[in-house]
């Protein structure tokens, strides 16, 4: 179709799940995909060739912080954000409306844009769809992300609704504004709340834009999980099947697993690389505090399973006596945790592409629930993904 | 360990080669500082970007691991090498660091040195650090020493000379020293006291050590009465075996160091620069074109470095230094590490340090060679001289 610039061709299926080539302008990569958040052109405390060396595909920067600082036409100026930071790889901008929302107190979302007072000096500012994507045309990822009216999925109301239809209003402004069409993808996003007619009504209207990917927004806001599932099954059910389809600030591995079973294709989030700042390390079996004293004595790797280079060399004694006192324990950790996240990434891909997905998806959750104990919602939404775990649910559920 | 003397030079100066670890490492040498064995922000996957064999000695503190881990696990997991993945590099073990491992004389007392350390003031026996040493398994340590400041009565200085020598002795002769293997430095202090230094040295060249560690030094002296003491101290010790210092930091100082006969030296300067923000920039391949004067700098430099968070390198797109072969110059900008510390992340300090410790490891290079050549003291003298100039300029521009 017109105005591309990716390729998306799908080496697998498993009912709705899917494996991808996505082609991007800097990058072939692969879904299902983790994307990490490097905020400010940097993932923190982790080199570009660690995270070349850690199998990262596509990296996430932050339009807010970056038009901050550095700013946007001194990244422009300098060549864009890839040569900025020396990443070779993919990158994907947002439109910097959810920081907004998120971070600044004083935001406030009118017809316009987001209008909010400058953290600068404090004068009142306000982003445009135009004024957004603009940026992003400067940043220059390969894929740019549409302001959306953004608001928390526990509000109830005619606000969602509100919101909805401005997303689909905006989308309109952010695709005339587009400069780059050919060298940066516009991903549009569906908003609704949990509300299943809003949503529908805004994949139909952003599906009618042809636009090259779709993100489903408004999630991982501290709704409850049957909901979360909920809508992203609605979404991936009703966007095209060849558009790449991404699921934002969804980070944890179990919720990325459930979304490729439903059939999503891409993620981001924080957590991966904040929780190691905290002295948290993902493992198959969930989460290992690194900060807990039983550590101190245990000469064993983070994970017996783990090839990455923090596992191959360091016991968890070691890092113990590293975390949240020196740098290098959050260094260490963060590698391994993006590691962990790569290499899921890798599984769910491979395993939808050599048809033992389901296979993968039991061992994933008999590792993390040995007694059996699958969360309802897990299995919820593993029927509609058309997934027997049966095998790993234990057959007297306790509640 | 072995240690041989290949070269000296006119003006002081010995070259030598030491053999540790399956290494035959060129000295004078820069030891790395360490932050509980692993440098303070270079991952352990890119220090073999370092020069090689140059950047194997790795210095390191046994206090650092007084919290967090017990002696019983490091011996578990095997000792440091195998604990911190680097088995083809060097450890060397000395109770203080410059940094956050700092001798606290006042508290110090007959049975034990004591530190200033960030888990609080400890008090060390020698018979606790003998056990340090042999969980951990160091290829080099020093003895155990009461170090003070330049400023303490002579009563207390004799003390410290006295103490260090016997802890010395109860390194040497304790049960698990025999156990501990690796090669021993013995201590040597006596603060600003001529006569103490010498004695103290005599008497450490008197036991069985393979080399010594001079400390007591960077506590308050003057750069002008280092000389004297350095040199009585390097003049009562044997010609072959190696001399490794702490508390020396600046390039001047090292050079002092170097005119006496001192072959170790620590990276605490490194460690100092990084954090404010700073790269070193003096050029050390060609001193005598290079110190020719043409190129006087502009903001955010004295000429012998830069400082990477002055805002003229906002949008510099060449490396820290044209030419350097280290990972950051050949992967990044000035812009970028300016932007990097103005948003405050850790990547700043990872490039910076790589950087440092690249070109800080050259600048000994180019020492040995100036020792190798006979022209140490011209070396010394043209490079302090031009620093000095250099300094000075930058002052009166800015
Ligand atoms: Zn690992
Ligand atoms: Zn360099």
């Amino acid at each position: 179709s017109k105005d591309m610039a990716l390729r998306f061709e799908i080496l697998g299926r498993f009912n709705r799940a899917r494996a991808a080539k996505l082609t991007l302008p800097h990058f072939v990569s692969q879904t299902p995909l983790f994307m990490p958040v490097g905020t400010q052109g940097t993932i923190k405390g982790l080199t570009t060739s660690q995270l070349e060396e850690i199998g990262c595909q596509i990296i996430l920067g932050n339009t807010y912080h970056l038009a901050l600082r550095p700013t946007s036409e001194l990244i422009d100026e300098l060549g864009g954000l890839h040569k900025f930071m020396n990443w070779p790889r993919a990158l994907l901008t947002d439109s910097g409306g959810f920081q907004m929302v998120s971070l600044l107190h004083l935001a406030d979302i009118t017809e316009k844009g987001v209008t909010f007072q400058s953290p600068v000096d404090g004068k009142p500012m306000l982003l445009t769809p135009e004024e957004s994507i603009q940026i992003q045309n400067r940043i220059g990822a390969d894929i740019i992300m549409a302001l959306d009216d953004v608001v928390k999925t526990t509000i109830t109301g005619p606000r969602i609704e509100e919101a909805m239809y401005r997303t689909l209003r905006w989308i309109d402004r952010c695709i005339a504004a587009h400069k780059r069409p050919h060298d940066q993808n516009l991903f549009g996003i569906v908003q609704g709340g949990l509300d299943p007619v809003l949503r529908d009504i805004c994949v139909k209207g952003l599906v009618d834009r042809d636009l090259p990917g779709y993100a489903i927004g408004g999630l991982a806001g501290g709704e409850d999980k049957d909901s979360f599932w909920r809508v992203v099954a609605q979404c991936t059910a009703a966007l095209p099947e060849d558009k790449p389809r991404y699921v934002m600030g969804v980070g944890y591995p179990l919720d990325i697993v459930v979304c490729s079973a439903l059939g999503a294709d891409m993620y981001d989030c924080v957590y991966p690389t904040r929780t190691a700042r905290f002295g948290t390390a993902l493992v198959p079996e969930g989460v290992l505090k690194l900060k807990h004293q039983a550590m101190a004595h245990d000469t064993r790797p983070i994970d017996q399973t783990c090839e990455c280079m923090v596992c191959k060399n360091y016991s968890r004694a070691y890092i113990h006596c590293l975390v949240t006192k020196d740098a290098m324990g959050s260094q260490l950790l963060s590698y391994h945790n993006l590691f962990y996240m790569m290499k899921l990434s890798r599984n769910l891909h491979s395993s939808i592409v050599e048809g033992r997905f389901p296979e993968f998806v039991c061992k994933f959750l008999q590792k993390m629930f040995p007694e059996g104990d699958v969360p309802q919602w897990v299995c919820n939404a593993m029927e509609v993904a058309g997934i027997d775990i049966s095998s790993c649910c234990s057959p007297f559920p306790s509640s | 360990m072995k240690f041989s003397i290949k070269a000296w030079s006119k003006g002081g100066g010995r070259a030598g080669v030491l053999q540790v670890g399956g290494h035959a490492i060129e000295t004078p040498a820069l030891l790395l500082t360490t932050r509980k064995g692993l440098p303070n922000f270079i991952p352990p996957d890119l220090l073999s970007s370092l020069p090689d064999p140059d950047s194997r000695l790795l210095q390191f503190s046994p206090l650092h691991f007084s919290e967090g881990i017990s002696l019983k696990t490091i011996s578990e997991l095997g000792g440091l090498h195998q604990m911190l993945g680097l088995k083809e590099h060097v450890f060397a073990a000395v109770p203080r660091d410059s940094i956050i491992s700092l001798p606290e004389y006042q508290s110090a007392n007959k049975m034990g040195a004591s530190f200033e350390t960030p888990c609080g003031r400890l008090l060390i026996k020698p018979v606790q650090y003998m056990e340090m040493i042999s969980s951990m398994k160091p290829n080099m340590w020093a003895t155990l020493a009461d170090e003070v400041p330049a400023w303490v009565s002579e009563k207390r200085n004799r003390t410290s000379v006295d103490r260090t020598v016997r802890w010395l002795d109860e390194c040497i002769t304790s049960n698990v020293a025999a156990n501990a293997g690796g090669a021993v430095f013995g201590s040597i202090v006596g603060g600003s006291k001529i006569e103490e230094r010498k004695r103290c040295a005599q008497e450490v060249a008197k036991r069985d050590v393979s080399g010594f560690c001079i400390g007591g030094f960077g506590l308050g002296e003057s750069m002008d009465e280092r000389p004297a003491l350095l040199n009585a101290i390097t003049e009562s010790l044997p010609q072959d075996k190696p001399r490794q210092i702490c508390g020396l930091e600046l390039p001047e100082e090292v050079l002092q160091g170097v005119a006496a006969g001192v072959d170790l030296f620590d990276s605490t300067y490194i460690y100092h620069l990084t954090l404010g923000g700073f790269a070193l920039t003096f050029p050390s391949d060609d001193i005598a074109k290079c110190y020719s004067g043409e190129q006087l700098c502009d903001n955010g430099t004295d000429g012998t470095k830069i400082n990477l968070k002055a805002t003229v390198y906002r949008k510099d797109t060449s490396p820290i230094l044209e030419g350097c072969k280290c990972y950051t110059c050949q992967n990044h900008t000035k812009a970028y590490i300016n932007h990097l510390f103005n948003v405050h992340e850790m990547l700043a300090q990872i490039l910076l340090e790589i950087h440092n410790t690249h070109h800080y490891l050259g600048f000994f290079r180019v020492v040995r060679e100036a020792i190798k050549r006979g022209t140490f003291q011209e070396f010394r003298q043209n490079f302090v001289e031009s620093r000095r100039d250099r300094i000075f300029a930058a002052a009166l521009s800015a």
